[in-house]
């Protein structure tokens, strides 16, 4: 296996984008990338997308996109893993350059979820869930999220407000996002008054469904002399599953296939948690980020809500979270969302995400699809 | 037209009929055809009681498509007497009135209507055990 470089980034606004399309962003999002890497064209392209079907009626997004971008008539195919779509592209795109199949390869993620209402994109986001089990009892991605939160408020005795220093701190980082969909920090006071959605989660503990497309450019290590921007290294990629329902778990407050990938990713790169500089996770439900960082190793199980209290997830605590803004206040643009968190990784480990950066050199990102089946852990490198 | 992806399922959904793993005795609901703990296949019709407890519960403000009428509606994942989580809606019950532990039981409802024709599809929702002690009086 070779070892996989990142050398090109690019990114859309994310929101409510209403005068773009799902290509129109793609294909933004993909010429951004090009540019950042000096390259005018690619081998093979990697589309991360869960719901083009079911919100704008396009399938075949591996053509469509590579037509759109004028890459011509390269390999292109679309991946999906719910929500963790795009970081099962990343995965797809790595695979095929660490092999030694391809050389240079775009991997790029997009969603478009706000062609549709709110409840055609809220079921369609439930897709991920067992739609015979979970789905048909009028479960929702929101739902779940909410029944895994109550059960660890009961089991670890925390009341609702403990999750405020997620939100807070997704927040104040996306104040400082040009690209995040909210730019307003929000207060914990502010958080305790939010109304439900589905109760216990409020507004604030969960991510916006939006509009919005990231793309990276790989290549191999030996060959990044002729990228003039600092490449960042791919020094782990890890999948693993867990029963797709959470009511066949084990354990539902432990998300195994998160435990399993990050364990994954921690032995090919040679290193442990204590190691890693800054994560970002997937915070679509604050409940998901306390038990993410439980899975992987930042905190014990049912003390995250204590770390995130005492300044533990902060830019200047001990593993800063959502440093520019996470899925919270960035957005989430769910099969976009996992290449956003390469994206925002690379910005910090060239050194350039602006009033937001911290001192780093081994970052962490975690995908997570519907609620935690599957789990994607990618660890980067900045080059020295 | 759907009606055959919910007829496939009406046993489970109208009797809680799920199994019980040949090879290492384990209950299992949703019935399944590789037991998810042994991973053997084989398994023998089992009717659940139908009783259990709430494990936890979270109330849907905000419904997808389809089930807005019911809005707010509470959902929970309930621990059966024999062992297996189940996730269901409550019914009969006051969504404030909810809390870990309370004991419920199955009964059949209608959870929804579906399509242009107005198919209406039935499924199990869990309700809190009627008290019946004679002592209540
Ligand atoms: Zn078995």
């Amino acid at each position: 296996m070779r070892e996989v470089s990142i050398i090109g980034i690019g990114q859309t606004q994310v929101g409510e984008l209403w005068e773009r399309s799902l290509r129109d962003l793609a294909v933004d999002a993909i010429k951004a990338a090009l540019k950042d890497a000096h390259l005018e064209w690619v081998e093979a392209l990697y589309v991360g997308n869960m719901l083009s079907g079911e919100c704008v009626a396009q399938q075949h997004l591996g053509a469509l996109i590579a037509d759109w971008s004028g890459l011509g008539n390269i390999e292109a195919v679309r991946v999906e893993a719910a929500d963790a779509s795009g970081a099962a592209a990343l995965r797809m795109g790595y695979l095929a350059v660490a092999s030694g199949v391809h050389d240079y390869v775009l991997v790029c993620g997009v969603e478009k979820m706000t062609d549709v209402d709110v409840e055609t994109a809220n079921a369609a986001w439930s897709s991920a869930l067992d739609a015979e089990y979970e789905a048909f009892q009028g479960v929702t991605m929101p739902a779940l999220a909410g029944l895994l939160m109550r059960r660890y408020m009961h089991e670890f005795g925390v009341q609702r407000e403990d999750f405020a220093p997620f939100a807070v701190t997704a927040h104040a980082n996306g104040a400082n996002n040009p690209y995040a969909m909210f730019r307003s920090p929000i207060s914990a006071d502010a958080y305790a008054k939010a109304g439900m959605v589905v109760d216990p989660i409020s507004m604030f503990d969960a991510a916006p469904l939006c509009d919005g497309a990231a793309a990276v450019v790989l290549c191999p290590s030996e060959r990044t002399r002729d990228s003039s921007n600092r490449p960042v290294r791919i020094r782990a990629s890890a999948v693993a599953t867990d029963r797709l329902a959470v009511h066949s778990r084990r354990e539902p407050l432990f998300l195994q296939a998160a435990y399993l990938s990050a364990q994954k990713a921690y032995l090919q790169a040679g290193v442990g948690p204590e190691d890693v500089n800054l994560f970002e996770l997937h915070d679509a439900f604050t409940i998901l980020a306390a038990l993410s960082l439980e899975a992987c190793g930042f905190a014990d199980r049912g003390q995250a809500v204590h770390l995130a209290k005492e300044g533990g997830i902060a830019r200047n605590g001990r593993i800063p979270i959502s440093t520019m803004g996470g899925l919270k206040a960035r957005g989430h643009p769910i099969g976009a969302t996992g290449i956003y968190q390469i994206v925002e990784l690379v910005m910090q480990l060239r050194g350039k995400a602006g009033a937001n950066q911290i001192d780093c050199r081994l970052g962490m990102a975690q995908g997570l699809g519907g609620s935690g089946a599957t789990a994607i852990t990618h660890i980067l490198e900045a080059s020295s | 037209m759907n009606v055959p992806r919910y007829w496939r399922t009406e046993q489970t959904r109208y009797g809680l009929i799920g199994e019980v793993c040949r090879a290492c005795g384990k209950p299992i609901f949703p019935p399944r055809d590789v037991c998810p703990h042994c991973t053997e296949e084989g398994q023998d019709v089992h009717p659940f009681r139908g009783k259990g407890q709430v494990y936890s519960f979270s109330t849907i403000y905000d419904a997808p498509t389809g089930y807005t009428e019911y809005q707010p509606y509470t959902v929970a994942l309930i621990k059966l007497d024999e062992g297996p989580l189940v996730t269901a809606q409550l019914t009969d019950v006051d969504n404030d009135q909810v809390h870990v532990g309370m004991p419920v039981e199955m009964v059949t409802r209608k959870i929804k209507e579906e399509g242009e024709n107005g198919l209406i599809v039935y499924g199990y929702k869990f309700r809190p055990v009627l008290d019946t002690r004679p002592d209540r009086f």
